[in-house]
């Protein structure tokens, strides 16, 4: 096990290092710059815009730009944005709690309905619920997130004036049933092609299951069905979805770029387009690292996680 | 009992956290999903009602940076201008406002020498910071200075560079020298805001002080929080040293997206519609909603072709004509646009006292564009493309990628310059790259690009327009046209050095008539900015001078 560990560990921190390597000289490899955005203001020249970009230090060469901001990473300075000024880590930390919040929820409601759609999908094979499920998934991962985002805010809210059109929150309220209220469309318009996905892989997941020996012998047994379906299929059938949901980790704190966009909430997925398109180098290169921790660490947390839930496997 | 429970009795561990089942694992995968998630409750009524107490401004841009002397984009203005003051601002009608100064300097009132190298200014007294601290004239001489300072990131340096000798002369009064006379600088000191020495001064490194994201200013209101991604709130400043704000609390929402924007603009989640404000598709139903006031504000960004002089093919100035000429403004503004923007001439904003409204009006014609073409020599080609001594009319256009209605614009114009021989190929290009170097060091061949050309109300256009300013020629300005002309440089040099507003005006109605005669950039037409607000909010005024429409919330109050 401790030998696993730091076999891990050490895979991890080459693919880290190779991460940034790649990701930060693709950033610097597009043209244009963080100071671009500034060219078309009043009084701008490029004698100016070189000034401050010396003043930065993005008139260094890349690799000693690398080195410095490796060095500074390694000594746990992260570097400070190029908009704010505030350190990135600060930067990230303030828009966890909002993605964690929406995240939280969708996964909740799509691993929740998505299961269930899956299992009922799996014994009723080919029925008539099936079809629909099947086509319904279909439909959902066929469906762009930002017009079925549109779409439910204009019948949601401008229509029926049930639910806010977006925002975490109305400022000057914030009460716990104002942020549910405000949680209730994006959570629903990500469940929607979460549910597709948990459920295509529940049915299939329980369509394996149901095949084996171990379910005809309960059957056998007399067991009613239930008990069969409980005790037998689900439990194994939701071992593959451990493993799922350590791959889900990295989305569920990575936030949701488009849904995030078009409720107006203020998540990782926002500050990441932001910081794409003001060219935050040091916000950028903050949440890519962040993101490939959470790949290893979800990956990591899925191995261990099922070696624990099924006694067939053991970590050597 | 199930077969794995047994399997479970048998280990004999019932530790939870060290050795948990798998039964209890899943429970504790569950509980902890569960914790993610607060309890949901009924949506309820939620067509926002307004608080008197309260404006709420959206962006479509987030403001982040709070120190206004830094790198900075439009929406951090909105901000700027009701914490900070400037020594004085630009009113509406482009005249001066005192505002931390006691008066405006003028060769008048003896504020300025009448050669324009000496400035004293005389300041208001009992100003005070948010924090209680008093505003003097040591705070005057620390901003101009930290400008100038070598390691501080100033967004730009131009005019401020010139001042030498700051004196104190008492803590309401300051002087000093320029280095060579510079009308412009007045205008500039007008979008300068003054920040306090007693938080920049005493820092280590002024570039990322506690300030930058804490700012304490003079103006109408003062900071309250930032959450950032979402909105800034301020709070009214009760010992403002002019009529304080009426409305208790401006908030400045952040909404990335424009369709959202308007719709929480109908829903009344917001109050104003700030930059970019309401998209022209909208323009026709947004006249008409109920409890909502349409805006249709003039600003000062005027919409052009922009020539790169540089390329052989724009060299002849029959070329640009016919190019003009070829172009149907009228059906631009009006089937694209909305007819909302004012087609224009000029780079100057039509509401400026500058503005040269005698000059010729472009018509769309055809015929005469040819007809130029082929006087000048320029003939077609086998494949319809007109050429002249190996140099073929053929060029790219490039503009923001994404853009759309400015695509469109292109896809016009290609239509209607393939009509008089000429191949225009659109290129697009991503804002950062778009507006980096490819831009201004004049990488492109022609460009189709919004430009406020003034600073402030000022005339001057030197950065634009004189033949210094070209970076492609290792100049200083955004004479990305590669613009270069005697006449030009000869009355941008007179207008930059002169004080006198009276003897100014020629000067750069001249200028006007002489750009509109070469061409470096087509004009199209000077944008109009549709916002909106709730109706009861009153107060709101625009004003042309400036980048944004929130400068001045202390004004603004509910009916």
């Amino acid at each position: 096990m401790t030998r696993f560990l730091i076999q891990r560990f050490v895979q991890s921190l080459i693919i880290l290092v190779l991460v940034s390597v790649i990701g930060f000289f693709v950033l610097n490899l597009a043209p244009g710059g963080p100071l671009s955005q500034f060219s078309l203001s009043p009084g701008m020249s490029q004698a100016e815009l070189d000034r401050i970009a010396a003043q930065m230090g993005l008139d260094r060469p890349l690799p000693v730009q690398y080195l410095d901001w490796f060095g500074r990473l390694l000594g746990g300075d992260w570097g400070n944005s190029f908009r704010d000024g505030r350190p990135v880590l600060e930067v990230i930390g303030g828009h966890l709690p909002a993605t964690l919040l929406l995240m939280g929820s969708s996964t909740l409601v799509s691993v929740v309905i998505g299961g269930w759609v899956g299992v009922l999908g799996a014994i009723r094979r080919y029925s008539v619920f099936d079809y629909l499920a099947t086509i319904g998934a279909m439909i959902a991962l066929s469906i762009p997130t930002f017009w079925f985002g549109l779409v439910a805010i204009y019948v949601f809210s401008l229509e029926l004036g049930w639910l806010p059109a977006g925002n975490m929150y109305t400022i000057g309220d914030q009460s716990l049933s104002d942020y549910a209220s405000h949680l209730v469309l994006p959570t629903l318009v990500l469940a929607l092609v979460n549910v597709a996905i948990w459920s295509r892989y529940m049915r299939s997941s329980t369509l394996d299951v149901i095949g084996e020996d171990f379910v005809r012998t309960a059957q056998a047994k007399g067991l009613s069905d239930w008990r069969v379906l409980r005790d037998h299929v689900i439990r194994n059938a939701l071992l593959p979805m451990i493993t799922l949901a350590g791959l889900q980790l990295p989305t569920l704190l990575g936030g949701a770029l488009v849904t995030e966009t078009v409720f107006t909430w203020p998540g990782m997925g926002r500050l990441f387009l932001d910081s794409l398109g003001y060219n935050d180098y040091p916000v950028i290169m903050g949440i890519l690292m962040f993101s490939a921790v959470l790949v290893l660490l979800g990956n990591l947390l899925a191995d261990l996680l099922v070696a624990v839930v099924d006694p067939r496997i053991r970590i050597s | 009992m199930t077969d794995h429970n047994k399997h479970n009795q048998h280990r004999g561990s019932f530790d939870i956290f060290t050795h948990p089942t798998r039964r209890q694992a899943l429970g504790l995968a569950l509980a902890g999903a569960a914790g993610m998630m607060l309890p949901w409750s009924r949506g309820g009524q939620v067509m926002a009602q307004s608080n008197q107490q309260r404006v709420i401004i959206a962006f479509s841009q987030e403001p982040t940076v709070m120190n206004p002397l830094m790198p900075h984009i439009e929406v951090d203005e909105g901000i700027h201008w009701n914490l900070f003051d400037p020594l004085f601002r630009i009113a509406p009608d482009g005249n001066f406002i005192p505002a931390l100064a006691a008066e405006v300097p003028s060769v008048a009132n003896g504020g300025i020498s009448s050669d324009g190298l000496h400035w004293r200014i005389k300041l208001r007294e009992g100003v005070t910071w948010h924090d209680g601290t008093p505003f003097t004239a040591d705070d005057v001489k620390f901003t101009i200075d930290l400008i100038n300072n070598p390691s501080f990131r100033a967004s730009r340096r131009q005019g401020h560079e010139l001042v030498r000798d700051i004196e104190v002369i008492s803590p309401t009064e300051i002087g000093w020298r320029m280095e060579r006379a510079y009308a412009s600088y007045a205008a500039l000191l007008s979008s300068t805001f003054i920040v306090p020495k007693h938080l920049l001064g005493e820092v280590e490194d002024p570039n990322s002080a506690p300030f930058n994201n804490a700012p304490v200013g003079t103006g109408a209101y003062q900071w309250d929080a930032r959450v950032a991604g979402d909105h800034i709130s301020l709070r009214r400043n009760p010992d403002y040293f002019d009529t304080p704000a009426v409305i208790e609390q401006a908030v400045f929402k952040y909404v990335p997206d424009l369709n959202v924007l308007y719709t929480q603009y109908k829903t009344g989640d917001i109050d104003f519609t700030g930059l970019q404000g309401i998209t022209p598709d909208h323009y026709e139903e947004a006249k008409n909603i109920s409890g909502r006031t349409l805006l249709e504000l003039p600003a000062a960004t005027i919409e052009s072709v922009a020539l790169n002089l540089g390329r052989p093919q724009f060299q002849d100035p029959k070329v640009r004509q016919a190019l003009y000429l070829a172009i149907d403004k009228a059906s631009i503004i009006d089937a694209l646009y909305y007819g909302l923007p004012t087609a224009t001439e000029s780079y100057m904003p039509q509401q400026s006292r500058y503005y040269n409204a005698e000059l010729p009006e472009q018509r769309f014609d055809l015929d005469a564009a040819n007809q130029l073409l082929d006087e000048a020599g320029w003939e077609r080609g086998g494949d319809g493309i007109r050429a002249k001594d190996g140099v073929r009319l053929s060029f790219t256009n490039s503009t923001t990628a994404g853009n759309q209605v400015r695509e469109q614009v292109q896809q016009f114009i290609q239509q209607t310059w393939r009509e008089i021989g000429v191949e225009m190929s659109i290129s697009n290009l991503p804002p950062a790259v778009m507006w980096g170097e490819y831009w201004t060091t004049s990488q492109f061949d022609s460009v189709v690009v919004g430009i406020n050309f003034l600073t402030g109300a000022d005339p001057d256009v030197s950065d634009y327009f004189g033949s210094r300013a070209i970076a492609a020629q290792g100049g200083a300005g955004q004479n990305c046209f590669q613009f270069a002309n005697e006449e030009a440089d000869q009355l941008l040099a007179d207008g930059g050095a002169n004080q006198d507003p009276e003897q100014r005006l020629p000067i750069y109605l001249r200028l006007q008539e002489l750009i509109r005669d070469e061409l470096p950039m087509l004009p199209l037409f000077q944008y109009t900015n549709l916002r909106g607000h709730r109706e009861g909010l009153e107060g709101f005024e625009n004003n042309v001078n400036l980048r944004i429409e929130s400068w001045n919330v202390k004004a603004w109050r509910w009916s």
